[in-house]
This record gives C-alpha cells, structure tokens and sequence, in this order.
C-alpha cells in the first residue's frame, strides 16, 4: 500500500481527533481524503510535525495523532530523545515510512536502507514503539488510542503518491479553526 | 543534452567529485544524474546543515564538494554558513532551487523565497540567478570562481529555469 491508501483506510479513525500531518503531499492527501477541522496540515516546515504534536499533547489532554514522515523525522532526529524523555500519553506518533521523500519524488531516504526507524526510537527512549505493516495500521492505530500510552507507530509501506492539488487554504484560517477545535 | 546532465558535466569538469543533496521537486533530475554519475560520490544528507559538515570535511580530505538544495535551507544553514563555511574560508558551490518564484503552486514556498536573495546578500555571499536555461552556460565559470575566491556561492535556479512543475 501506498500512504494514501493508508490515509484513506484510517481516516475514519482519525475523523475526530486532533491531527497534525506532515508537511506536503501527506497534507495534501489527508485534506483530499476528509479535510477536518481537527487537522492541522503543515504547509512549508520540514521536519517539525513531531514536535507540534508534543508541544500540543503536553498542554491540553486531548489525545494527539501526529503522521509524520520518514524523511522529516530523518531531519530533526532530536525529536525522539524530546519524545522519549518527555512522556504524553495522549500523544501517538505515527511515521509513515515508506523509505523515502515522497513529496520531492521518491529519492531514497535512508531507512530504505540500513537505517531502522523503530531501534532508534527505543534507543532514545520511547517506550511502547511499533512496527506496523501497512495493512495493520488501522487496527494498530485503534489499539494505540485505547491503550492511553504514548505509542511511536513505524508504519513500514511503498512509496508512491496520490495525485491531489495543493492546499490553498490560509495558514491563518487553517490554525484558527484547529485551535477552535482544540478547545472545543 | 538535457540540463540535468549538463549541470552534471560542469560539476564533474569543475573537478567535482563529491556531492550532498536534500531533494526539491525541481531538483529530482539532476540529483538522478548526480547519483548515477561514476565520477561522483554521492552522499544524501538528512538535513542541509548536515551535508555542510560533510563537504566541509570532503574539502579538507582533498576533494571538490558541492550540496545541492532548496531555498528553504539557507534558513537552516546560516549558522553553518557564518561558523564553518566562511570562518575557515571553504569553497562551497550551492546549486539552489528558488522555490517560490514564478510559476510557483505553493503559496508557503512564497515565504522563504522573498528573504532568499536578502539573506545571501546580508552574508556577503556571493549569488547568481538562473532563469532561462541559457544562463547555464555560466556554471563553469561560477563553478572556477568559487574553488578561486574559496567561499560559498549560491546558483538559484528558478522554475522557469527548469521548465515550470509540470500540470501542477
Ligand atoms: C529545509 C527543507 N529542505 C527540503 C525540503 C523539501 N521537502 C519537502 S517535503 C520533503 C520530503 C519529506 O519526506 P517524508 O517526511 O519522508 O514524507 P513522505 O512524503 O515520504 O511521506 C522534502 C525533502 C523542505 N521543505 N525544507
Ligand atoms: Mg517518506
């Protein structure tokens, strides 16, 4: 399967709850697929949709769904000693890893390679970390919202992208909607 | 020939053999050819600060660097620029895509676009704009010019360089 394959299957599950995706083609799919309130899509900063995700799930207690991306976790690796040291239960990290950067046309990354994502992870500290196979991630997500523990999701997939136009909504609008919803 | 293998060419005659790359859209074709290519060592960096520190120590271990990446990464690379780059005075060619220029679909690459020319300018870097394909004929001599002055140079190239994103 490829991420949007995945987007499409879990977006019920993740239809109400407070999501933030990855910057480019994933927030083009997920805005696609069931554009929500309760998304908050990155336009223009690579590798920082982890870190949005923890700052928003230590401050409020709302459960945090952050789809991230192999290549911009890559880019800003001290996300997961942050992430392991700073525990939010409510917070569920999910990269899709489909070994490589999908949005600028599916150059090799290097968990296509040696480099395995789930290890790091618990290297630096997470504690309940999984490798999900593609067709599993539902389930996995499901399990992961029940369990109430902070959960680091490894979603192994293909690479390959949907064809869907860019997000031309305002950045301001699309934060002022999600902080609405945040408080809701 | 297309532009991606003449890019390609130049780097190699340049005596270039060592290349780091972040990909852009606009620049899939010639990171392929880059990767390809026997002449080169290409190494793919995880983040652009990263790949500085490798064609640092590439310059200093006797071979010609080069990163290739977007505008959006002289924002993450300032600090590196000002402390590595420049303070031990190294040779850095940049080719640049100019993201957010015309034709650009991506209102947020806007952003980063209109302080790209600024920032390289408050450095004291010195710049070159690609916008037709012919411009291209300079590569060579930008590419001499930087091993000559050892200093990072930026070659943006914007999308009417490359021809536009295709039917987004
Ligand atoms: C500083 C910087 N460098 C490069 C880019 C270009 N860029 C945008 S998205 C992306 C790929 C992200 O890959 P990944 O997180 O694995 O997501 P995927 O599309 O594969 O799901 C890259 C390299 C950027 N936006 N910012
Ligand atoms: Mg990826």
């Amino acid at each position: 399967m490829i991420r949007s394959e995945i987007l499409k299957e879990i977006a019920p599950i993740l239809r109400d709850q407070l999501v933030v995706c990855n910057i480019g083609i994933p927030s083009q799919e997920l805005h696609a697929i069931d554009d929500q309130p309760t998304n908050f899509y990155m336009l223009g900063t690579m590798g920082l949709a982890s870190s949005i995700g923890l700052g928003l799930a230590l401050a409020q207690p709302k459960p945090v769904i952050v789809i991230d991306g192999d290549g911009s976790v890559l880019t800003n690796l001290g996300t997961l000693p942050t992430i392991g040291n700073n525990v939010a239960d409510n917070y569920i990290l999910m990269i899709i890893d489909n070994g490589s950067y999908g949005s600028t046309g599916d150059q090799p990354t290097y968990t296509g390679k040696k480099t395995d994502l789930a290890g790091m992870a618990r290297a630096a500290g997470c504690e309940n970390v999984v490798e999900v196979q593609d067709v599993d991630t539902g389930k996995a997500l499901t399990a992961a919202l029940e369990s109430g523990k902070m959960t680091v999701m490894i979603v192994k997939c293909d690479s390959g992208n949907a064809k869907n136009p860019v997000i031309t909504m305002d950045p301001v609008v699309i934060r002022d909607r999600f902080m609405k919803a945040v408080s809701a | 020939m297309s532009i991606d293998k003449k890019i390609t060419e130049d780097l190699v005659n340049a005596g270039i053999s060592f290349v780091t790359t972040v990909p852009c859209k606009q620049l899939a074709g010639v990171i392929d050819e880059i990767d390809q290519h026997p002449d080169i060592f290409h190494i793919p960096s995880n983040k652009e600060d990263e790949g500085m520190g490798l064609c640092a120590g590439a310059w200093m271990g006797g071979k010609r660097p080069a990163i290739i990446m977007q505008n959006t990464a002289i924002g993450v690379t300032i600090n590196t620029l000002a402390t590595l780059i420049q303070y031990y005075r190294m040779p850095l060619p940049m080719l640049i895509s100019y993201r957010g220029e015309l034709r650009e679909p991506v209102a947020c690459q806007v952003e980063m676009a209109v302080y790209t020319k600024a920032l390289l300018a408050q450095m004291n870097i010195p710049t070159y704009h690609f916008h037709k394909q012919a411009d291209a004929e300079e590569l060579p001599m930008i590419l001499d010019y930087t091993f000559m002055c050892n200093k990072p140079v930026a070659i943006l190239t914007d999308a009417n360089f490359w021809g536009g994103y295709g039917d987004q």
